[in-house]
């Protein structure tokens, strides 16, 4: 492989696949919070609305929603989405419905002990949310949330088929212009799993620091070898499946 | 908006050859993934550390990056080391390799959770090794996590339409190819979508019945 493949394709490419995770990991966070938290709301109206949201985006594929995004919006509404942003409201509304059954998961983890004591002392309902329940499901999800964004990042490579410049269509370029598959292919598999580990360092950092928060320790590492594990135990499965999480 | 119900009609016949191949891709997929998964799960538990590590080494390579890369992967370098399948199988293998990966870990949750006092039975009857799995601790370990595996069957099945990537025909390329010869995009990539939902559903509704049932 030649340096100007290098420096056109594959350089930008890894730049492209960061920006997409960074911005569908910012989206789905706000979607995720925002749909979790309804799912715990007094209402039922509410409540109904996020699990319809959830049900809906969780059975439906993130690269059809994709697809559907680029080439139906279009003719429907008379405006289009640059590719890349097709791909990040993509991925970003599937894989924050993935992440709002966290939030739900970890708020519901809380003991009702907790929620009864603000009720007790009447702080309002956005109160108890900010000062008493979030604080100590944050740090719940986090493990949770780390295999997500991996599930996510391993996700951006489909747009690639959207002809999104990233590390899997610069991986296709190089293919095309020196016939040769065995190199760029490992070498790009190699940059996802870099780029995950990175990224499992990073949330291993920010459970530890919001744990602190809450006079925690997270719990010690095993081994050598399953510190090559990205991801944490969660429960039995930890990729967002049909059913819950 | 200009919905047209006739251009839905004439994709029927292709929307159904679609969702064949789709459910083929999903069951062959989830029967390859849960036997691989299930060999990888025992061999992590392998007396020796030349069998456990470049397993795991393997499997968290192959969890950890893009499904879509790997199909690339098998799909052009295997006929350069002289092996030919078609898109379609490539594709089932790929997604099977891929979900074993997941299903290992979803195995080896369910070994770790039958009692220690089991193999200790096991060994006190002085079971050899194939019994001991086979007869002992298998059938405790699966039962409890069949409905982890069913959620995988899901995730495959919504991860089919990465084969319309190497050109299989199915659902997603079925719409595509509908839309580029009759240039309306709109009612096919619709009902496809909305094919995913309606089979997805009612799957994980079925799942978490199961669930109840299965894990006590």
């Amino acid at each position: 492989m030649t340096t100007g493949l290098w420096e056109n394709w594959v350089l930008p490419g890894i730049w492209v696949t960061v920006q997409l995770t960074f911005y569908s990991a910012a989206l789905a966070t706000v979607v995720a919070f925002g749909v979790g938290m309804a799912r715990t709301h007094r209402s039922k109206f509410v409540r109904f609305l996020a699990g319809f949201y959830t049900e809906i985006f969780r059975g439906t594929s993130a690269l059809v929603l994709m697809f559907w995004l680029f080439f139906v919006v279009p003719p429907l509404f008379g405006w289009q989405f640059v590719p890349m942003y097709a791909a990040v409201l993509a991925l970003g509304l599937s894989y924050g419905a993935y992440g709002a059954e966290v939030v739900r998961g970890a708020l519901n983890s809380v003991t009702p002990a907790q929620r009864e004591a603000g009720v007790a002392l009447s702080f309002t309902p956005w109160q108890r949310m900010r000062l008493i329940l979030l604080p100590q499901a944050v740090p719940e999800m986090i493990p949770p949330f780390n295999n997500l964004l991996i599930e996510l990042l391993k996700g951006t490579a489909i747009v690639s088929l959207l002809g999104v410049g990233d590390v899997s269509f610069a991986a296709y370029l190089v293919r095309l212009a020196t016939q040769e598959s065995a190199q760029i292919y490992t070498i790009s598999l190699l940059i996802y799993f870099v780029i995950a580990f990175v990224l499992t360092r990073g949330m291993r950092a920010l459970e530890a620091k919001t744990k602190a928060g809450i006079g925690q320790k997270p719990e010690k590492g095993p081994g050598l070898m399953a510190k090559l594990g990205l991801r944490q135990q969660t429960e039995l499965s930890d990729k967002p499946g049909g059913a819950g999480i | 908006m200009n919905w047209d119900w006739s251009a839905v009609t004439d994709f029927m016949p292709r929307f159904w050859d679609g969702v064949l191949v789709t459910l083929q891709a999903t069951v062959i997929g989830s029967l390859i993934s849960f036997t691989l998964g299930l060999v990888w799960a025992i061999a992590f538990r392998a007396p020796t550390r030349f069998v456990r590590w470049p397993v795991t080494i393997v499997t968290e390579f192959i969890r950890n990056t893009p499904l879509l890369v790997q199909l690339f992967f098998l799909f052009f370098v295997l006929p350069e080391w002289g092996i030919q399948f078609s898109a379609l199988t490539t594709g089932i293998i790929a997604i099977g390799l891929h979900y074993s990966t997941y299903t290992a870990q979803v195995y080896r949750a369910g070994i770790d959770a039958v009692p220690v006092g089991q193999w200790e039975a096991a060994t006190a009857l002085s079971l050899p090794a194939r019994r001991t799995w086979t007869a002992v601790i298998l059938p405790q370990a699966i039962r409890r996590v069949v409905p982890a595996l069913g959620n995988y069957v899901v995730s495959m099945l919504k991860d089919t339409p990465l084969l319309a990537g190497i050109g299989v025909l199915e659902m997603l390329q079925q719409s595509r190819l509908e839309g580029a010869a009759t240039f309306q995009y709109t009612e096919p990539l619709t009902v496809v979508g909305i094919a995913f939902i309606l089979i997805a559903y009612p799957a994980s509704l079925l799942l978490r019945a199961l669930e109840r049932r299965l894990v006590r």
